[in-house]
């Protein structure tokens, strides 16, 4: 399978990472995610990475890509899920997943989302 | 120092990466290293075979288990015959980057290994050796 699913979870777009990516999945789902939020019109995306052993500065740009293209189109990027053995060695590398949120599981990133999307919303007076 | 197994591993393209990190964790496993170590030298091994294949053209990594004074090491070895680093000290340096990478691969990957060696020269290519040590 060459493709990541992409899931619509009423306001929100949720994909599991559960493969050892490689590069051209990386940019297809860059490119997928970003096409998804225009069409479904969807003001968040939860990313559950707990199931990579291993996020190397390729991952951690990706990561970062999608946030701010996400975010250029309306929507906030979170993700989730990272392992402790993951955080302490992206940290050591020095990716810092800037402009990146991140919780620690599904439940607190959807709850993360719905504060952040209801903070916009009042900023832009709506 | 004693060799108890070497294997040379082609990087050509970017599938080779994904391969070269299941091979890597495995050795780590096999050897008793601590997961966070694991994590560590796997990440390394990631960004080095990429630099590797981006930077270098593409190349081979060489894999090899060191027992050393009852200590053992996993070393792993990324050569290449590309254009080489002209600056190697610039290049070590966090956010350096010639493409449109991060610029984390070669001065990160220094931090997450007990040893870092780099060698490179101009149009002959580049030779980069790390080892993790595993205490007993
Ligand atoms: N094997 C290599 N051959 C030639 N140049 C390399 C090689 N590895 C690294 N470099 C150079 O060093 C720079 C820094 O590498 P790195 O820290 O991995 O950052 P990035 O790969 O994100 O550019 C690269 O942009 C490249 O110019
Ligand atoms: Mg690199």
């Amino acid at each position: 399978m060459d493709k990541i699913p992409i899931l619509k979870l009423k306001d929100l777009l949720l994909v599991t990472i559960q493969v050892d990516m490689h590069d051209r999945m990386a940019h297809t789902l860059q490119e997928d995610l970003t096409e998804r939020v225009v069409q479904d019109g969807v003001k968040g995306v939860l990313i559950d990475i707990s199931s990579l052993e291993v996020v190397d500065s390729f991952i951690g740009r990706m990561l970062g890509n999608i946030a701010s293209a996400t975010r250029t189109l309306g929507a906030e990027t979170i993700v989730v899920g990272i392992r402790p053995s993951v955080a302490i060695t992206i940290v050591e590398l020095g990716v810092t997943l800037e402009g990146v949120h991140t919780a620690l599981n599904v439940d607190k990133g959807m709850a993360l989302l719905q504060s952040l999307i209801k903070t916009s919303s009042q900023e832009k007076g709506t | 120092m004693k060799i108890s197994h070497n294997e040379t591993i082609h990087l050509g393209a970017s599938e080779d990466i994904s391969y070269i990190r299941q091979k890597v964790r495995k050795w780590m496993v096999e050897l008793r290293f601590s997961l966070v170590e694991q994590t560590k030298i796997v990440t390394a091994a990631s960004e080095l075979a990429r630099n590797t294949i981006e930077h270098g053209g593409g190349g081979r990594a060489q894999l090899i288990v060191l027992t050393d004074n009852g200590r053992t090491g996993l070393q792993l070895i990324f050569e290449d015959n590309g254009p080489g680093i002209p600056d190697l000290e610039l290049a070590l340096e966090d956010g350096y980057s010639t493409g449109s990478g991060l610029g984390l691969g070669l001065s990160g990957s220094k931090r997450l290994v007990d040893e870092f060696d780099l060698k490179s020269k101009p149009d002959k290519g580049t030779c980069i050796t790390i080892t993790k040590w595993r205490l007993n």
